[in-house]
């Protein structure tokens, strides 16, 4: 039974960053190789609702990644980015861009960092820099895959209802 | 492309963080909002101008003055987005606790195994046990 660690979200008005904060109830070497072994990544880190391929994936230092989000009506989203620096277990810093958007630049750095607690536990921390406060309120504000998704959704409403031609 | 003002444009400046946080609990004519300022007033005039476009305040005359008057409802929208991705992330998070829990499970009955066949091998994993029993 999975247990009920909080996920904890700081992200300050005003500011351009996002912290994800989350506990784990197993030692940081699995923590950390699940989020670096595409077989197992793949498993978990797809919202629910959309199906996740992995194109690339290559978890070491300069290594590049790229994956691609498709919802029920096969509407397609891919984001990719570059790994800055993987050590393990303890440390991810990688880019993260979102190609969804009406021009490039927008890019994110990452940084995951796996502490150790006691008892076999571990201590997940995100920390999402963006390049200005507009980029980052505007990014997440969609939830980002979701937020496409629905806007998708809309878009195909307003095709159905005639709205455009 | 969207050109509505929105609350997260409101925030995102210090000054306008503070001028939220004066007239939230009572309404201020913009003299005396400009007083707590170091800021020149026609700047000040700018601020409030993008907060009444954001929706976040409302400009009330009574006699000759132009009062500012908070709406802080709309405040709700910045949380909305945050707790919509801190559920993706929950959700996410969920989904790879189970997987975790296979991990732990596999490689326990892993060390076992090993344990008889090659014990220096799995040492590092389990060092207090192992100079626990030593």
């Amino acid at each position: 039974m999975a247990s009920k660690n909080p996920t904890k979200i700081k992200a300050e008005p005003g500011k351009q960053e996002i912290f994800i904060t989350r506990e784990f109830d197993a030692p940081r070497e699995l923590v950390f190789k699940a989020f670096t072994d595409p077989k197992l990544l793949i498993r978990w880190f797809g919202p629910r609702e959309l199906k996740l391929r992995i194109e690339k994936f290559e978890p070491r230092e300069g290594g590049s990644y790229r994956y691609i989000h498709s919802d029920e009506h096969g509407h397609e989203f891919g984001f990719h980015g570059v790994v800055h620096e993987l050590t393990a277990p303890e440390r991810i810093i990688q880019t993260f861009e979102f190609e969804g958007l009406p021009e490039r630049g927008h890019t994110v750095l990452e940084i995951a960092m796996f502490e150790s607690l006691p008892g076999g536990r571990t201590k997940f921390t995100n920390q999402s820099v963006f390049r200005s406060v507009a980029d980052r309120d505007g990014m997440v504000q969609g939830g980002m895959e979701r937020g496409v998704t629905d806007s998708y959704e809309r878009l195909d409403e307003i095709i159905a209802s005639g709205g455009v031609k | 492309m969207q050109t509505r003002r929105d609350v997260f444009q409101a925030i995102a400046d210090p000054t306008r963080r503070e001028i939220i946080n004066l007239v939230a609990f009572q309404s201020l004519n913009l003299n005396a909002i400009a007083e707590k300022f170091d800021v020149s007033r026609p700047a000040i005039s700018q601020h409030i101008k993008l907060l009444t476009e954001c929706g976040l305040i409302v400009i009330k005359k009574q006699g000759r003055e132009r009062y500012c008057e908070a709406r802080l409802s709309q405040l709700n929208e910045v949380s909305d987005w945050i707790e919509k991705y801190r559920k993706l992330w929950a959700g996410r998070f969920d989904m790879l606790d189970d997987i975790l829990e296979e991990m732990k499970a596999a490689s326990s009955a892993k060390q076992k195994k090993q344990q008889k066949k090659n014990p220096k091998q799995i040492k590092k994993h389990t060092r207090k046990i192992t100079t626990k029993n030593k």
